[in-house]
């Protein structure tokens, strides 16, 4: 992946490091070609980026006023008053007069289950696959390459056709509705990955730095915590971002298993208020106020790890 | 002395080697058995029985798969899935590969990869419901863009023949820009010496992405296909939160189906029957889709 972003960064070719005012626009003209091509990107961004403006406009206007300018780039008669109905900050009489349901919602508790859950799931899967491929790539212990090709056969299984049988056993166990119950299953659904990605990685890895450790009499927890796992930031924090992503979107699973607010993360949280219709209509400001509290945090981790994504999703390949 | 030293331990290393081994392996070990392996088996042999969850599940041998044979809501569900598969496969690969390869020929910026993959990073429940506003028959602007247009409004959810090509072009939305960056990646892989050659022949950029970027592509393309496919499958998200099986059940694919059935008619056998079908449906593709990959490991290469 380094050989090809450095490419990347250079990009184009001799004759524009010749040359760096001009001699690439000599080489290719703004033909009608480009320009076409370059209307297309601007279509294709504008098609991207509309839902997130619409739901901030919409979150931003008056829900009774809605129907008066369906079609108004800008707010309808600006008010915070979806966000506060969606942190329960409303009284009931002036959420039913803004269209609202009245029913109180308690979208800072969601939040934090949404939080938690991500969390734990990432940084348990993260924890127990690099010791995992430590294990399988550097240590030398019998039964290790059919081990390895045991755990490689849960790629084969789509994730979906655990969740019943899962459920099942999360129910025998007694922890349905408790954000350990939903928590667990999701630590290993794609542990299998983890454990191939970092592995390919810790294999990688020069065995020298490890001898000089070793030699020197630290033990091999020593050398996996205090110097293998400090080199490994870099996978590491990639499969950390796309697995945390995958566990604050994750809805199926959450769905079957949690059945009170005690429990509720925010995409079920979404789908019940979603489904909760006031007479007067639904409460489109209230609910795209929600939903783009769902959306944020994922909007400003990207915001603040833009790169850092968009250049692992060649480097993961799959996931 | 540090050598004779290193030696002489080796074979106490191993030993203790092993040790180590079996204490890092043992929690993804154990937590792959117990909520991987152990479901999967209980899956197929619950597709076996009856089961209520309330009560012991009882052994009724193929009577479910005998069932599913006969029961026409599943071959519509299934045909509802198929459909979605191919409305939404074949847009998503279509406008991922253009995107690619647009973005491969214009711009190196981050900017406008990290933009594409923005609707990525939101939920399927998320991206469900701005689009069912935004579609909103009455209210939303979409349709108040094809009224201004001069045609009449169309119930994108509500209508039986629009519901399902419009839910799969909204996960088209949600993970065309993850598609793409993939192909990206396999398309900053292919020399850039080939193109220049093309182009030192005079290839225009049609010819060169017909002759070269295509078949140097290919492999890249099957295992995106493979990806995507598997998992258009098994589409539940979107579905549940905006149509919910409705109209009448025009949207409702298998996942639903089977949520359905275990959760609402607490039916876990019969429903288990129907995820080992898909699973096997899943398998026989991925097993097909690999044996192609293989056969055209890339033209040029």
């Amino acid at each position: 992946m380094t050989a090809t972003m450095t490419h990347a960064e250079t990009g184009g070719g001799p004759e524009a490091r010749e040359k760096p005012d001009g001699g690439r626009r000599e080489r290719r003209p703004l033909s009608w070609g480009r320009v076409l091509a370059w209307v297309a990107m601007g279509v294709i961004t504008l098609l991207t980026l509309f839902p997130f403006y619409w739901m901030l406009r919409t979150a931003l206007s008056t829900n009774t006023a809605l129907a008066q300018a369906p079609a108004s780039p800008l707010p309808v008669d600006f008010s915070f008053g979806g966000f506060l109905r969606v942190f329960g900050l409303q009284s009931t009489e002036e959420a039913l007069a803004e269209g609202g349901a009245g029913g109180s919602l308690d979208f800072w508790r969601y939040l934090a289950n949404s939080v938690l859950v991500a969390t734990l799931v990432t940084v348990c899967q993260m924890l127990f696959a690099s010791m995992a491929a430590y294990a399988f790539a550097r240590l030398r212990w019998r039964g290790r390459d059919a081990a390895f090709g045991f755990l490689l056969g849960g790629l084969m299984i789509p994730a979906v056709f655990t969740l019943l049988p899962n459920f099942v056993l999360i129910k025998e166990a007694g922890l349905v509705d408790s954000l350990f119950g939903i928590t667990m299953p999701m630590v290993f659904m794609t542990m299998p990955f983890a454990v191939f990605f970092l592995r390919q990685f810790f294999l990688g890895i020069s065995h020298e730095v490890e001898e000089a450790a070793l030699i020197d009499g630290a033990g091999r927890v020593r050398v996996f915590f205090q110097l293998v796992l400090p080199m490994s930031t870099a996978p590491i924090a990639t499969l950390s971002i796309l697995t945390y992503i995958t566990a604050w979107n994750e809805y199926f699973w959450p769905l079957m298993v949690s059945y009170s607010g005690s429990s509720r993360v925010l995409t079920v949280a979404l789908s019940i208020f979603r489904a909760q219709t006031p007479q007067t209509g639904t409460d489109w400001a209230g609910l795209m106020a929600a939903t783009f509290v769902a959306a944020l945090p994922m909007v400003v981790l990207f915001a603040l790890l833009a790169k850092r994504i968009v250049n692992s999703i060649g480097f993961s390949g799959i996931k | 002395m540090a050598v004779i030293k290193s030696a002489s331990a080796a074979p106490n290393r191993r030993r203790g080697d092993t040790r180590v081994a079996l204490a890092f392996v043992a929690p993804a070990m154990l937590g792959y058995l117990v909520f991987l392996v152990w479901p999967t088996l209980r899956g197929v042999y619950l597709s076996f029985t009856s089961f209520d969850l309330l009560s012991e599940e009882k052994w009724t041998g193929l009577d479910n798969y005998r069932r599913l044979v006969n029961d026409p809501v599943f071959w519509d569900s299934l045909g509802v899935t198929l459909q979605y598969v191919m409305i939404n496969i074949g847009v998503q690969t279509v406008a991922a590969l253009l995107i690619a390869v647009l973005m491969h020929r214009l711009t190196r910026s981050t900017v406008v990869r990290g933009i594409v993959l923005a609707p990525y990073l939101v939920s399927n429940v998320v991206a469900g419901i701005v689009w069912l506003w935004i579609l909103d028959t009455q209210l939303g602007v979409g349709n108040e863009v094809i009224e201004w247009l001069g045609f009449d409004r169309i119930a994108f959810f509500g209508d039986a023949s629009w519901a399902i090509p419009t839910i799969a072009l909204v996960n088209v939305w949600r993970h065309v820009g993850y598609t793409a960056l993939l192909i990206f990646a396999g398309l900053q892989s292919i020399s850039p010496t080939v193109y220049e050659a093309g182009r030192v022949d005079g290839a225009s950029e049609w010819r060169m992405f017909r002759s070269i970027t295509v078949p140097l592509l290919r492999p890249v393309l099957s295992l995106v296909l493979i990806i995507t496919v598997v998992g258009s499958f098994q589409v539940f998200d979107t579905v549940s939160v905006t149509t919910d099986g409705k109209p009448a059940n025009a949207t409702n694919v298998l996942q639903l189906y089977v949520y359905d059935l275990a959760f609402d008619r607490l039916q876990f056998g019969y429903a288990s029957a129907i995820s080992v079908a898909l699973m096997l449906v899943l398998t026989v593709i991925t097993v097909m889709q690999y044996r192609l990959m293989r056969a055209g490991r890339s033209d040029l290469g």
